[in-house]
């Protein structure tokens, strides 16, 4: 019982701190959670976390909100939800309530702007970082079909501009053809 | 009631805006400029600069920002729980769903398709975030070319690799190394 307070605090006290530090979108959330629970913490293993992070996509709302949930159900049930939600929400909610008084002032700060510029570099790095980790992992696995979907899907959403979830309806439907033709060989 | 039309406005633009992210901008634009006017566009376009500028999901962050000009703390709170109510209630069920039958050969089969697609479009993302970080307006071109953006991001890259140092660490020292630099060319000349 002790324990799983702990653990509960433990995740709201993550997603608090991921959550105020976290510019530039949902995929930069993902990414520290990945580093935190994953590699630090090591709740989740990896395939876990992708399996997480595309249930965070396939549901409608932001990419961050959704990840809180998913990885606070996984961690701690409905409780695990809550926590994470209140830690995910909790900085925007206060940071643009302050911000609402002075917005155009603070937009147009000369130190604002250019430390925010900067941030995009790390927050990049970041990203290309936990690709680098994920990516050598299904690299090293050698299966063709994986590796042509991870191409496919990077053109797709990064030259044709296709919204995320039709790859994602794509892939649940090729993988459930894929295992149902193969289940169907194993038996004859 | 306001409160009551803030929450049912956020409840639909947190229920029908799929893929995250810049997906949920047309939506959010609906509502709260064409729609009920409760913003005009000029203060929309600093909503966006304000959202770019500040952590959290701009969905949240147009809640917090409309709700709080129309209605106070109340509003603010009442837009921001209709706008991730749909999440809270379709991803908590997935998760049940995922956590319970993920041993079946059939969802196994889909996950296994599915994961290489989505380190793939976290790439992507990254590629986007590099784009508005090396270009100035994210204009790819050589005069808009930013050479002390790309220094701080390969500076990052190693020492998150080679130096595992903490990513939020790595992040802010980034910020501040930028602000450096600026600002000494800005007292140089």
């Amino acid at each position: 019982m002790r324990e799983t307070w702990k653990r509960i605090f433990k995740i709201f006290v993550s997603t608090l701190y991921l959550s105020a530090f976290t510019f530039g979108g949902g995929y930069v959330i993902v990414t520290l959670m990945k580093k935190k629970f994953v590699d630090q913490y090591h709740w989740i293993d990896e395939n876990e976390m992708l399996d997480l992070v595309a249930i965070a996509q396939s549901a409608p709302g932001a990419i961050a909100v959704n990840g809180a949930i998913v990885v606070g159900y996984k961690l701690a049930g409905l409780l695990g939800t809550l926590a994470a939600i209140l830690g995910t929400i909790i900085p925007p909610f206060v940071i643009i309530s302050v911000i609402s008084f002075f917005y155009s002032a603070f937009a147009s700060n000369f130190i604002v702007k250019t430390v925010l510029d900067g941030m995009q570099s790390g927050v990049a790095a970041v990203i290309a970082a936990v690709v680098y980790d994920m990516g050598s992992g299904i690299v090293a696995g050698k299966n063709k079909l994986s590796l042509t979907i991870m191409a496919a899907a990077f053109l797709a959403v990064s030259v044709f501009e296709v919204n995320v979830v039709y790859v994602v309806i794509v892939c649940i439907l090729l993988g459930a053809v894929r295992t149902l033709v193969k289940m169907r060989r194993e038996r004859a | 009631m306001i409160y009551w039309q803030l929450f049912l406005s956020f409840l639909q633009i947190g229920m029908f805006s799929f893929g995250g992210g810049y997906a949920a901008l047309p939506l959010i634009q609906g509502q709260v400029v064409t729609g009920h006017q409760w913003l005009t566009q000029s203060e929309f376009t600093d909503l966006i600069t304000i959202s770019q500028m500040t952590p959290g999901p701009i969905a949240v962050n147009s809640a917090t920002f409309v709700g709080t000009r129309l209605a106070g703390f109340g509003g603010a709170a009442a837009a921001t729980l209709g706008c991730i109510l749909p999440s809270c209630v379709l991803v908590t069920l997935l998760a049940w769903l995922y956590l319970r039958y993920r041993k079946l050969s059939l969802l196994q089969g889909v996950l296994d398709t599915l994961r290489p697609a989505v380190v793939a479009m976290i790439a992507a993302a990254g590629v986007s975030i590099m784009i508005t970080a090396f270009w100035q307006d994210g204009r790819i071109a050589l005069q808009t070319i930013k050479p002390d953006s790309i220094l701080i991001f390969i500076a990052a890259v190693y020492l998150l690799k080679k130096k595992n140092m903490n990513p939020i660490l790595v992040m802010t020292a980034s910020g501040v190394a930028k602000l450096a630099v600026q600002g000494a060319l800005l007292l140089l000349g």
